[in-house]
């Protein structure tokens, strides 16, 4: 396996998962299905704060199929899928918006595999079927492994946890939370189940209905030994990042892709002045800027989990520039889907609001496409006052 | 840096190029050579380009993967290699591009048996340089629009018109030329001529002069022109269809029959260098981070072009098989284009001198480069007809016209 492969390691078992996953979440969420669970009425999240439905039916089904080890090694009982497969189911996730802790429980996955052996029973865990989802944010919402203001205290053998973490994704969702903590010099990874005595959530309330978020509060979580995954959690935070940014960027692509395909059939059918409105330039060339900017992200995708599957150094480079591409075409194609559909798509009504939502949230986690770019400046030009050559 | 992928015979050719070109690089010549093969002006240019594209045939580089009865060299994914080495060795440019990469493909595919043998040998060597004969003053994005005419007398035909943008016009031996030879149809009255220029009665051919100061393309103008009827490529009235066929290769969606010139990472990195010797503000431009921003950003949109070409070759990740392919030009030019002109606004106050100034950064070359860049942007159908192609082809939306 070479990050050079002609075809980025996209085979026809990651072609077969991705298929399947095309057909799963298109007979049982079509968009109807989707906005009866988490649109049916306004007032419900935004007025009375209460948390949108999600089918845990289906994502039992999910769990069934093994979807939770996806990224769990196979000595865990995972099935171990390349970052291209991954990559390719993502994209059908997010074309479907589906609303579960699949992509908050990859991603701690990424970082229990990055761990090491103490991680190991806790991915086995996951692999049967726990969700998971990270702690590892602070207040100011800093995007960097190593912020998190949740301090470990030492006891017994192992610790117990105070403090705060911040902007835990779909919290509510998930089984088990993988805290980063500090313990003076150390920086723990610990796994904590979410009814775990001294652990409260307190929802954010987000405008995205199909994620659910939440401040996590550790008022002396008792932490056993076992349940300390890592003692270098920075570290195996890092060599975690860029599979985390490749699946919030196949998520972006795949919801970027129903919105460019959705906003085209409207500009087909909607006629104005004794025509589909796709005539007009107007309308057809920002379609078409918009599919550039999708294209772009979904190349850059594919190539930088290719990078991760075989170990390329320039994999964080590659993550990062299909994360910033892919939050810059989410954030045009969504502009663009609620303009060109006029006054319908300004309503509740109408579907684009849903995908625009999730969108205009996926673009802020781990940091949108400007953030990107100034990481990936300092790898590619050189820090600011750095030396010249 | 050989892909993985390649077969043994393919491993050892590209292994072979990249020995060859290293080997046989030429040396810099007194005079200074253009950016491309549109831009030739001078005899001086002509001579020293076409001197290399011979011994680059020669060696097997060019046409690498065309029949061996048509001057080729009769393999199987060679030419791509050859392509890629040639910009890695960073070597000059193949001065026959309209040859290359539109008449000898349209040849192949449209020719007759005796036209194969007869032209694609000389537009391989480069012995017989090509020009292009769609545009007219009024006949541009309209391209079905042509108004130059071929009527048929006795054997053969008579052409009168007036075609414009004509590269390499004034050192070209044959034009594919458009002509109508209907006006009862559009579309369907075209047909598609193998034209002879250079010291052709009733050619004429007049250097047409660019906003960068240069000359390099032309207007034609054929009075009363004869040719024979065995110049005609593909049947009277289906021009059209074969002009598709060039435009499918110009716009980069084929495999060309030879290539050379830039790749995708040689102007970020010459933006870097040129940020890290300007000032902006007093201070360094490489440490300004709207400057970072604005490289970095096309520093993506290079890795993204290149990742696209790559992934049109995975017919698993591609919903719509032209959806990639048709973005090439479109995306190409206008990334060149962005790059050229952020090197100018690094540049700052140096920005303003052009070639012939001694202070100049990179000798002139980003003003002069960001003039050039709507050649790229207007020709091979403008980019603002590129995306009405691919909102009607691959979004469905309705045809603008």
């Amino acid at each position: 396996m070479s990050s050079a492969a002609r075809d980025f390691g996209f085979g026809p078992d990651e072609e077969l998962l991705r298929d399947q996953a095309r057909k799963l979440l298109g007979d049982h969420l079509p968009v109807a299905r989707l906005r009866a669970l988490v649109a049916a009425d306004p007032a419900a999240a935004y007025e009375r704060g209460e948390r949108p439905a999600w089918d845990e039916g289906l994502w039992k089904q999910l769990v069934a199929l093994g979807w939770t080890g996806l990224a769990v090694p196979e000595a865990r009982g995972g099935s171990a899928v390349k970052m291209v497969g991954i990559a390719g189911l993502i994209e059908e996730v997010g074309r479907h918006a589906l609303p579960s802790p699949l992509i908050s429980t990859l991603c701690a996955s990424y970082a229990l595999r990055a761990a090491g052996d103490a991680a190991a029973p806790w991915l086995e865990r996951i692999a049967a079927g726990a969700s998971a989802t990270l702690a590892t944010t602070d207040a100011a919402g800093s995007w960097e492994p190593g912020a998190c203001e949740v301090e470990a205290r030492p006891e017994g053998d192992g610790c117990s946890l105070v403090g705060w973490a911040h902007f835990v994704q779909d919290a509510f969702k998930a089984d088990l939370l993988v805290v980063s903590a500090r313990l003076g010099d150390e920086s723990l990874l610990c796994v904590v189940p979410r009814h775990a005595v001294g652990l409260t959530l307190q929802q954010n309330h987000i405008h995205d209905l199909t994620r659910d978020q939440a401040t996590a509060h550790f008022a002396g979580v008792r932490v056993p030994a076992d349940a300390i995954a890592s003692r270098e959690g920075v570290a195996a935070l890092e060599s975690a990042w860029p599979a985390m940014l490749v699946t919030l960027a196949a998520d972006l692509c795949g919801i970027g892709e129903w919105q460019l395909q959705t906003t085209a059939e409207y500009a087909r059918t909607r006629k104005q002045f004794e025509r589909p409105i796709g005539f007009f330039q107007a309308v057809k060339h920002p379609l078409v800027d918009g599919m550039l900017a999708l294209d772009r992200a979904r190349s850059l995708l594919y190539h930088a989990a290719c990078c991760i599957d075989a170990g390329d150094p320039e994999a964080p480079v590659a993550a990062r520039m299909a994360k910033s591409a892919a939050s810059d075409a989410g954030a045009f194609l969504s502009d663009r889907s609620v303009q060109l559909h006029g006054g319908i798509g300004f309503t509740w009504e109408c579907d684009v609001h849903l995908f625009f939502k999730r969108s205009l949230h996926g673009q802020a986690l781990l940091g949108d496409g400007v953030f990107q770019r100034r990481k990936l400046a300092d790898a590619l030009i050189g820090p600011i006052g750095g030396a010249r050559p | 840096m050989s892909e993985p992928t390649l077969r043994p015979e393919q491993r050892e050719f590209q292994e072979y190029a990249r020995r060859w070109l290293a080997e046989n690089a030429p040396p810099a010549p007194k005079f200074r050579l253009p950016l491309s093969a549109i831009e030739v002006m001078t005899v001086a240019q002509r001579d020293y380009l076409q001197d290399w594209q011979r011994r680059c045939y020669e060696a097997g580089l060019v046409g690498c993967d065309y029949p061996t009865a048509y001057g080729g060299g009769g393999h199987e994914g060679f030419q791509r290699l050859a392509n890629l080495e040639m910009s890695r060795a960073r070597v000059p440019f193949l001065i026959n591009l309209v040859g290359l990469n539109m008449a000898a493909p349209t040849i192949l595919v449209h020719g007759s048996e005796e036209q194969k043998r007869r032209f694609i040998p000389g537009a391989l060597r480069g012995d017989e340089i090509w020009c292009q004969g769609f545009s007219e003053p009024g006949a541009g994005s309209d391209m079905a629009n042509q108004q130059t005419s071929a009527e048929r007398r006795g054997d053969g035909w008579v052409v009168n018109g007036h075609k414009v943008w004509t590269s390499l016009g004034h050192f070209a031996k044959w034009m594919i030329l458009l002509a109508r030879t209907s006006r009862e149809h559009k579309h369907d009255g075209l047909s598609y001529f193998l034209c002879p220029i250079e010291g052709h009665a009733g050619v004429t051919v007049r250097p047409l002069v660019k906003i960068t100061g240069e000359s390099g393309f032309n207007e034609v103008l054929f009075e009363d022109v004869e040719i024979p009827d065995s110049l005609r490529l593909g049947s009277v009235g289906q021009g059209w269809a074969v002009a598709m066929t060039t435009l499918t290769y110009e716009r980069g969606a084929g495999e060309s029959a030879g290539g050379g010139g830039g790749d995708g990472a040689g102007p970020i990195a010459r933006l870097v260098a040129l940020a890290r010797r300007s000032r902006r503000g007093g201070a360094c431009a490489a440490d300004d981070p709207i400057t970072r921003d604005a490289i970095v950003a096309e520093a993506i949109a290079a890795e993204g072009l290149r990742q696209n070409m790559r992934r049109a070759r995975v017919p698993a990740l591609c919903d719509h098989p032209l959806r990639l392919p048709l973005q090439q030009k479109l995306l190409s030019t206008e990334l060149f284009q962005r790059c050229a002109r952020l090197g100018v606004e690094i540049a700052g106050a140096a920005g303003t001198l052009y070639k012939l100034d001694a202070a100049a950064p990179d000798a002139g070359h980003w003003p002069l480069a960001y003039l050039n860049s709507y050649g790229g942007t207007i020709a091979a159908g403008t980019n603002e007809i590129q995306r009405n192609i691919l909102g009607e082809r691959v979004l469905g939306l309705p045809k603008t016209k």
